[in-house]
C-alpha cells in the first residue's frame, strides 16, 4: 500500500527547495499558482479501439475549483473519471500516461483503485443516493473504510458541511435519501463523499439535473468547500464555470484529434482573453 | 388553409366521427376481449377449485394430515407424503438457492464479459427449458445409482430437484440484479467500497425482491413435481416418519397420483383432499414471496 502522507510531505519539501520562478507556459499546458493536488501527465485513453483522450497534460491546484468545459464528446467526463479510476470499471479501457496524486502515479501497478477512490471522492451527474436512510447514506463510505470514531458526529458534521443539516436534522435517521428533492439529494451525495475525508472531490456536471435555485445552492457550497478541498468539476454550463471556478480547462474533439486539451488557465483570463481561437469561438457561443 | 376557412364558417364538432370513432370503438372492444381472456383463466381455476373442494373438502381434518396410509380410505391420511414434501422442499431450498444466487452474482457482477460468460449464460437458459423428466433420468443415473449411489432416498430426490430448478433461480436472480441501476454501483464504488461490499450492501438488497419471487416460484414448481420423483424412486407406501436423508420417501404429488390411478372411486376424496393441501402449500409459498417483495420495496 502507498503511504500518501509520507509522499505528500516529501513532495512539499522538494517544492520548497525548488522555488524556481514559473516558466512561461508552453502550448496548452499551464500550471496553477498553488501547489498541485492532481497532476495529469500525457494521459491518453481508449475505449476499445476508439480513442477518447489524446496526450492531455495539466495540473489541478490544491484547494481550487477547476472546471473542465467543452462541447459534448470532448472527453471532459472521461478525464474526470480517470482521476479516481472509475474508467477501470468499463470493459475494454486502455490508459497510457500518468495521473499523479501526492507524487504517486495512480495507474501504477502497486496502486489499488479502492485506495484511490476513498481519497478522491466523486459526485455524479444524476443524484444517486442509496435507497437507504440519509444517515446510512452518509455513514456508508466511512463504514466500508473501517471508520472507528463516533459515527453520529461524523454524519452530522458532513451533513452540516454539505449545507443539508438544517433541512433534515429532524428525521435524518428515518427518512430515505430518495425522499429528498433533487437538489437535496445532490447535497446528500456531496455529504456522502465528505464522510470519507477525501482531499479531492470530482463533480461530473453536478447541477445538470437541478433547477436554478438548487444549482445556486450547490455552487455556493462549492465555494465554501474549496477552502478545505480540491474540487474538479465538469460542466456544460459556461456561466457556471465562470461563477465557481478558479481555473478552467477547455477541451475539444476535432476531426483529427479526439479529447485534447486546448487551453488551460485562470478562469478570468480564459474567459476574457482566450489565447486560442477555438476557445474564443466556443466561449462566445459560435459552436458547441 | 381551406380547412381553417371552412371551420370558421360552420362551428366545429368535437364528437368522435369517422376514423376517430372507428379507432375508439376498436379500443373499447379490446378492453372487453382482454378482460374476457383474464376471466376465462379465473373461471377455469374457480371451477377446478370448486370441484376439488366439493369432493375432498369433507376429508380435510387434522387426522387426515397426521395419519399414515390405511387399508380403509376413510382412515387414511397423508402424514408420510406431507413430511416427505416438507423434507425435500427444505433441502431443495437449502441446496439450490445459495448456489443459484451465487452463480447469478458472479455472472452479473464479477465475471469478465467475454465469450465464456456468454456460453455459460446461453447454457443456463437452455437448461431452464429442459423437461423435468430429463432431470429425473439424470438423477436416477447419477444420484440414485451411478457415482453417488444414494439409492432411492430423500437426498437423491432433493439433489435431483435442486438441479432442475437451479437454472430458473439463476435466471430470475440475474434478471433481478440487472434491474438495480448502475448509478447505485458507481456511487458505492466511488466511495471506496470494494466490489463485494457494493454487492452485499447495495446490489443484492436491491435485487432481493426479484430473487425471492423467482426463487419461490421455482421452489413451488419443485414442490408440485411428480414425474421426476417417480423416476428417482418415490415409494408407494411409507408407514413411518423420515428420520434422515437416507430414508425412503414419498411426496404429495406422487401420493395424489397413486390414489387417482387406483381402480374404483374409493380413494378419490382422499386424492382431492391431498390436492387441496398441496395447493395451500404452494399458495402459501407465493404469499410469502409477495410479503417479502413488499417489505423490501417499502424500505
Amino acid at each position: 500500500m502507498v503511504n500518501v502522507q509520507q509522499a505528500l510531505e516529501q513532495k512539499r519539501m522538494t517544492e520548497v527547495r525548488q522555488e524556481t520562478p514559473r516558466q512561461p507556459t508552453q502550448g496548452a499546458v499551464a500550471e496553477p499558482a498553488s501547489p498541485t493536488a492532481v497532476g495529469i501527465d500525457d494521459l491518453s485513453l481508449w475505449y476499445g479501439h476508439k480513442r477518447a483522450l489524446t496526450n492531455v497534460s495539466l495540473s489541478f491546484g490544491e484547494r481550487k475549483v477547476s472546471a473542465l468545459i467543452g462541447p459534448s464528446g470532448c472527453g471532459k467526463s472521461t478525464l474526470l473519471r480517470s482521476i479516481n479510476r472509475m474508467n477501470d470499471l468499463i470493459a475494454g479501457v486502455r490508459i497510457e500516461g500518468r495521473v499523479n496524486y501526492h507524487g504517486i502515479n495512480i495507474y501504477d501497478r502497486s496502486v489499488d483503485p479502492v485506495e484511490v477512490r476513498r481519497r478522491i471522492g466523486m459526485v455524479f451527474q444524476k443524484p444517486n443516493p442509496f435507497p437507504k436512510t440519509i444517515y446510512e447514506n452518509v455513514a456508508f463510505g466511512a463504514k466500508v473504510n473501517g471508520f472507528k470514531g463516533n459515527m453520529d458526529e461524523l454524519v452530522e458534521s458532513c451533513l452540516r458541511r454539505a449545507a443539508l443539516w438544517d433541512e433534515v436534522k429532524d428525521e435524518y435517521k428515518k427518512k430515505s435519501g430518495l425522499a429528498l428533492s433533487g437538489g437535496q439529494q445532490q447535497r446528500l451525495c456531496i455529504a456522502r463523499a465528505l464522510a470519507n475525508q477525501p482531499d479531492v472531490i470530482l463533480m461530473d456536471e453536478p447541477c445538470s439535473a437541478l433547477d436554478p435555485i438548487a444549482t445556486l445552492k450547490i455552487e455556493d457550497l462549492m465555494r465554501e468547500l474549496v477552502k478545505d478541498y480540491t474540487i474538479i468539476i465538469v460542466t456544460h454550463n459556461m456561466q457556471q464555470a465562470a461563477r465557481v471556478s478558479d481555473y478552467t480547462a477547455f477541451m475539444l474533439t476535432d476531426e483529427h484529434i479526439t479529447g485534447q486539451l486546448i487551453e488551460y488557465g485562470p478562469t478570468e483570463e480564459l474567459f476574457t482573453t482566450p489565447k486560442d481561437k477555438r476557445t474564443e469561438d466556443y466561449i462566445s457561443g459560435r459552436f458547441g | 388553409m381551406t380547412s381553417l376557412q371552412t371551420s370558421a364558417e360552420k362551428p366545429i364538432s368535437l364528437k368522435a366521427e369517422g376514423g376517430v370513432a372507428r379507432r375508439q370503438a376498436f379500443s373499447r372492444m379490446s378492453t372487453y376481449i382482454l378482460a374476457a381472456a383474464t376471466m376465462l383463466g379465473l373461471l377455469v381455476l374457480a371451477f377446478l377449485a370448486y370441484d376439488i373442494i366439493k369432493l375432498g373438502g369433507g376429508r380435510l381434518s387434522l387426522d387426515f394430515l397426521t395419519s399414515y396410509l390405511q387399508r380403509r380410505a376413510d382412515d387414511s391420511g397423508i402424514r408420510a407424503p406431507l413430511l416427505g414434501t416438507i423434507w425435500i422442499v427444505g433441502f431443495v431450498v437449502v441446496m439450490s438457492v445459495p448456489v443459484g444466487v451465487a452463480t447469478a452474482i458472479w455472472m452479473e457482477e464479477f465475471a469478465p464479459k467475454n465469450r465464456l460468460l456468454w456460453l455459460v449464460r446461453v447454457n443456463i437458459g437452455n437448461l431452464a427449458g429442459v423437461p423435468g423428466i430429463v432431470y429425473g433420468i439424470l438423477g436416477l443415473a447419477i444420484f440414485v445409482r451411478g457415482p453417488f449411489g444414494f439409492g432411492q432416498t430423500i437426498i437423491a430426490a432433493s439433489l435431483t430437484l435442486s438441479l432442475m430448478i437451479l437454472p430458473m433461480i439463476v435466471i430470475a436472480s440475474s434478471e433481478a440484479l440487472r434491474q438495480v441501476p448502475p448509478s447505485i454501483r458507481d456511487g458505492s464504488l466511488a466511495l471506496g467500497a470494494t466490489r463485494w461490499q457494493t454487492v452485499w450492501n447495495h446490489t443484492l438488497p436491491g435485487a432481493i425482491p426479484g430473487i425471492m419471487t423467482g426463487t419461490i416460484l421455482a421452489v413451488s414448481r419443485a414442490a408440485g413435481e411428480a414425474a421426476v420423483l417417480i423416476l428417482v424412486g418415490a415409494a408407494g407406501i411409507i408407514l413411518r416418519d423420515p428420520s434422515g436423508i437416507n430414508d425412503r420417501f414419498t411426496i404429495l404429488p406422487v401420493q395424489i397420483y397413486s390414489w387417482t390411478v387406483r381402480p374404483g372411486d374409493q380413494f378419490k376424496p382422499e386424492a382431492a383432499a391431498a390436492i387441496i393441501v398441496l395447493m395451500v402449500i404452494v399458495l402459501t409459498l407465493n404469499a410469502i414471496a409477495i410479503v417479502i417483495r413488499n417489505k423490501f420495496r417499502r424500505d
